[in-house]
């Protein structure tokens, strides 16, 4: 059988060693009640070919060779060769979390050199080795300044960030009796802060690019949030920004957090994706997930091991600072590898190209007449309000694979007819022109 | 004389990432620029590059391929660590889930272009449902630790929905650290109860604590000792008869498939680790996923959006008004669940037949090891069987110490001081991937290190000796600590 | 983890169960930990400490203590309000272990009835405890 090597004669010898007549003997603990004599009702057992054969049928139903202007949380970045061969190695697959330091070193010394990259990307002291993906970071992240902020029981969510984040937000704060607010955005789609009684907040929660794709103005909020007592705290879904962005570190943030599957990881359909999780050495005992530092063995040599457990949940159990275990380690291997191969150099040009490829795109919308109702900054994806009717058309395009920007008022009802679009390295001058002039045909 | 797998040979030194490269090196194939320059950001918006080394590309290659051969793996060897299912990981299934209509969805996309990865989870959620028993499933949990707090989320939803707010939950002292961690996110807080002297949980305990103010009771099963709960229908109908829910820790379940039906034991909520059981690899601390599965009547609750079949079309629904609401930006970790689909319709029925051997191998290794090691629980086990250094006390050796000489021997420890209601407890999940002669050399291994425990003690407390390093000092490393370079 | 015999126990300061020591200097006490506990609880890597002012009853948790795998609770051997913390133990938390009478002292309290004093344990009795607890 698949995967278990046993002969017959092996099972024999082993149930007379364990002094059991048959395999049925050894769960004569399970009570008859609580048994299936029935069996499991499963498909037969397919052999690799006819596995691989089902496979590409439900992969040929999928949205392959799709042409995508849409990011929104989960973007298409070309990812090198040796990314994904480097990641296929198998001890770094195959291997458990690193509680067994000694022959772990592997895994140890690359999350360590992850941390130190993603704190270096976001300007902050100190980096977590990952959480499962933004949004349950935004969620973590606004928990811990409540932990900080001990006598608090409030924090704020800009309207601005992703929805879907958002939504993760009220689902792990409605059983704790903390109260979520939302802070409202402008005309600019920049959120407001003006009207907030920020004293009373924990902590305060901006998206930068924000789901439209805009770059909030970060430093003079992190100023009033701070000297209100709060923790000012940042969302993103793209860290490529930050490649020819200011960092959230730089601009005064507390914690930044965000999904960082643009960092050499597929979409795959939504997940899995980066957490990512940094913030300023002062509050490193609050923050939640694992932490690899450095040290030293018996010999005097350098060596990496999980440390600062005592937050965690498998020793403070209830009073863990949260309850996550495994994370999303091999999606920061990933990350770190990208980040490694592509370095100072080759990320800044990478996020340069981003920004081209969409105000590229921005213009040639533009000089159609679709324009963006928010004017400042965007990294590689803009809102453009789109003509009355462009719904018909942009299905039309779907059944040609082209998914001409994702609309948006599903989540903003006020932003009907408002699409956000998304351009990145892969996306071709002459795709992004055929785009163009196809959404106005 | 038997040969262990442990040996040593030439191991590279590798810098860190930054004591490498040059000022200028690119290591990756920058696309040919064919848009025109963006106009300048100006100072108020423009950052620096950020401060990364810059490396060709075969420097990143030797640096990983290096660090890669620091580590062991299940594909590395025998990797026994209880609890945690340490079984083989399947290569097809890797090259599944990097299909490009799989691997490379957008997942906006509209339902009618995603049928695939929608038929996908679906269908796996109904093996999964088989599997255990349940009725109701969403596979949106991320990891053990998600599914459990989603699973916290609708019994804290099921109390509200009576009108009750239930403020404490019944946690046995055999349970993992993340079921307390997970309770209290919901603003429970844990009742602990201590299992008897076979290991396993009271009828009488729960019951002394089980009243209108207890929200339901979370259990492993089958234990973290190994042991399954005998008890536990007596123990579900207990609670139930106090309006409390059963939840099931699923962590163990690659004892009990095609075995057990955790509807009929009396579960109302469990979750399941595809990272364990259904055989994804956890690649050295995740992505993993931990779905959630419920009675019928707490379906309502499930996470949104769920995956709902109309005739032969499949779409996702948010509209489930009593719904604990979304638990991951999109829809969980569909990459992993690819792995643990595949892995389902490759043993199909047999999946029975992989938690009979994995119970087989565990007893075989206790009643090997028994006359050599302090057994915990001297009866049956399941699939992981409970040690401890007991018998070592005289000779100062301690459970680290055998454990740290197993890796000289080419083998991953177990876990170790795990539960925690044995002292010094070490842990062993052989799981049923592993052949009887790679279990043989391991059990023969075991005893050589008990032996020197007696003969040459100094070679414990060395150990590891062919490691890259050495034991580390995780005193150093938590009193100053030190977290990027 | 040593024997009884080679731990301290000086006959200046006072004991309590849960292995706190005090000791009443000019009307204000000093508490720390005693040799057993700090040697059962291993290297010590984070003290956290209240802060001055605040007030504790007897048996209060008043801090932690960490090492790299356990949490153990700090428990007030005496009421009163913290006048003082000794924050050498945040760069150096080892003192807690190297000299647990002396520079490793953790809070200074004021006490609220010096009476308490009486309830905790002499050298003799403590070290009877200790021995019918191993």
């Amino acid at each position: 059988m698949r995967y278990v090597p046993h002969t017959e004669d092996d099972i024999r010898a082993m149930l007379d060693v364990v002094g059991a007549p048959d395999l049925d003997a050894l769960f004569a603990s399970i009570p008859a009640g609580a048994r299936r004599p029935e069996g499991l009702n499963l498909p037969e057992a397919l052999t690799e070919m006819e596995l691989t054969a089902h496979m590409s049928a439900l992969a040929g139903a999928g949205g392959q060779g799709f042409q995508v202007y849409a990011g929104a949380g989960s973007y298409e970045h070309f990812v090198p060769a040796a990314v994904g061969y480097l990641l296929g190695r198998s001890e770094f697959v195959t291997a458990y979390t690193p509680y067994q330091p000694e022959i772990s070193q592997g895994t140890l010394q690359a999350i360590y050199e992850y941390q130190t990259l993603v704190s270096r990307l976001l300007g902050f002291e100190a980096a977590n080795a990952s959480m499962y993906d933004g949004a349950t970071a935004l969620a973590e992240a606004l928990l811990m300044s409540l932990r900080i902020n001990k006598k608090k029981t409030k924090v704020a969510v800009s309207r601005a960030i992703h929805p879907n984040y958002r939504k993760v937000v009220e689902t792990y704060f409605r059983p704790t009796g903390y109260e979520v607010v939302e802070l409202p955005f402008d005309g600019a789609g920049r959120t407001v802060l003006d009207g907030m009684n920020l004293a009373d907040l924990a902590g305060l929660a901006v998206g930068s690019p924000n789901f439209f794709g805009v770059v909030e103005d970060l430093g003079p909020m992190a100023a009033k949030v701070r000297d209100a007592g709060a923790l000012f705290i940042t969302s993103f879904t793209e860290p490529l920004a930050y490649g020819v962005f200011k960092n959230p570190g730089s601009l005064g943030a507390d914690i930044a957090c965000g999904e960082g599957q643009s960092l050499g990881l597929p979409r795959s359909f939504g997940g899995p994706g980066l957490g990512m999780f940094a913030t300023l050495m002062k509050h490193i005992r609050n923050i939640p997930g694992r932490l690899v530092g450095r040290t030293h063995d018996l010999s005097g040599r350098r060596g990496f091991v999980l440390t600062l457990s005592t937050r965690e949940q498998h020793i403070r159990r209830e009073k863990a600072v949260s309850n996550i275990c495994t994370n999303n380690s091999l999606c920061a291997l990933a990350a770190a590898m990208y980040m490694a191969s592509a370095g100072s150099t080759g990320l800044a040009a990478l996020a340069r190209q981003n920004r081209d490829k969409a105000e590229y795109l921005k213009g040639r919308l533009a000089e159609k007449g679709l324009v963006s109702p928010f004017p400042g900054p965007t990294f590689n994806e803009f809102v453009v309000k789109m003509p009355q009717g462009f719904e018909a058309r942009w299905k039309e395009l779907l059944g040609q694979k082209i998914m001409a920007g994702l609309p948006i008022e599903r989540y903003y009802p006020e932003l009907a007819g408002h699409y956000l679009f998304c351009a990145t390295e892969v996306h071709s001058r002459e795709n992004l022109d055929r785009l163009a002039a196809e959404v106005t045909k | 004389m038997t040969v262990f797998p442990g040996d040593s040979g030439l191991i590279f030194n590798e810098p860190l990432l930054w004591e490498k490269g040059k000022k200028g090196r690119v290591g990756i194939s920058l696309p040919r620029p064919d848009v025109p320059e963006a106009a300048p950001l100006g100072d108020q918006w423009a950052g620096p590059a950020p401060d990364f080394p810059d490396l060709g590309e075969v420097d990143v290659v030797r640096h990983y391929t290096r660090l890669s051969q620091w580590n062991f793996g299940v594909d590395s060897g025998m990797y026994p660590l209880g609890s945690c299912t340490m079984k083989y990981n399947p290569k097809i299934n890797e090259r599944m889930a990097a299909l490009p209509g799989l691997a490379d969805v957008h997942p906006l996309l509209p339902e009618e272009y995603v049928q695939g990865p929608l038929r996908l989870m679906y269908e796996l959620q109904n093996l999964l449902t088989e599997v255990t028993g349940m009725d109701a499933i969403s596979v949106q949990p991320t990891a053990g630790a998600h599914g459990e707090l989603a699973g916290m989320l609708v019994i804290h939803a099921y109390h509200r929905s009576n009108g009750e707010k239930r403020s404490r939950i019944i946690v046995p002292d055999t349970a993992h650290g993340t079921n307390p961690a997970s309770a209290a996110l919901c603003g429970m807080e844990p009742l602990g109860i201590q299992s008897n002297d076979q290991g396993i949980l009271p009828v009488e305990a729960v019951a002394a604590v089980m009243d209108e103010s207890v929200a339901g009771i979370m259990v492993t099963n089958p234990n973290t000792l190994g042991l399954f709960e005998e008890n536990f229908q007596k123990i579900a109908q207990v609670v139930h008869s106090k309006g409390g829910l059963v939840y099931c820790d699923g962590a163990n379940m690659n004892a009990i498939m095609g075995i057990a039906h955790l509807g009929r034991l009396g579960v109302d909520v469990m979750h399941l680790n595809l990272h364990k059981t259904f055989s994804t690899p956890h690649g050295g601390g995740g992505p993993g996923s931990g779905p959630v599965l419920v009675r019928k009547h707490l379906e309502k609750f499930l996470p949104v959006p769920r995956i709902v079949k109309d005739g032969d079309r499949y779409r996702l629904s948010d509209d489930f008004p009593d719904s604990i609401g979304r638990l991951h930006a999109f829809y969980g970790n569909f990459g992993v669940m690819i792995k643990a689909y595949s892995y389902i319709m490759t043993l199909g029925k047999d999946l029975k037949k992989a938690s009979q051997v994995a119970v087989l191998n565990a007893n075989y290794i206790k009643e090997q090891l028994k006359s050599v090691l302090h057994l915990a629980y001297d009866r049956p086990c399941m699939h992981e069987c409970v040690f401890s250094d007991k018998n070592q006390k005289d000779q100062k050796i301690t459970t680290l110490d055998m454990v740290k000489r197993l890796m000289d021997y080419g083998f991953h420890p177990p876990t170790i001081y795990f539960p925690l209601v044995v002292h010094g407890a070490i842990m062993i999940e052989p799981t049923e991937t592993e052949c009887k002669e790679d279990i043989d050399v391991f059990i023969e291994a075991f005893k050589s290190v008990v032996r020197e425990a007696l003969e040459d003690p100094e070679a414990l407390h060395r150990a590891p000796s062919r490691s890259k390093v050495r034991r580390l000092d995780e005193t150093a490393a938590a009193r100053k600590p030190c977290l990027i370079n | 983890m040593k024997e009884l015999s080679d731990l301290k126990f000086p006959a200046d300061v006072r004991y309590a169960a849960d292995h706190e020591w005090a000791k009443i200097v000019n009307g204000v006490a000093r508490v720390g930990i005693s040799d057993f506990a700090q040697d059962q609880l291993g290297d010590i890597t984070f003290v956290e400490l209240p802060q001055v002012g605040d007030t504790f009853g007897k048996g209060d948790e008043f801090g932690t203590l960490e090492s790299t795998k356990a949490v153990s609770e700090l428990i007030a051997p005496l009421s009163g309000e913290v006048v003082a913390v000794n924050e050498a133990l945040e760069d150096n938390p080892a003192l807690v272990n190297g000299e647990p009478y002396e520079g490793g002292w953790i809070i200074e309290v004021r006490p609220e009835d010096p009476a308490e004093m009486n309830d905790l344990m002499d050298r003799d009795a403590y070290v009877e405890m200790l021995k019918n607890q191993s």
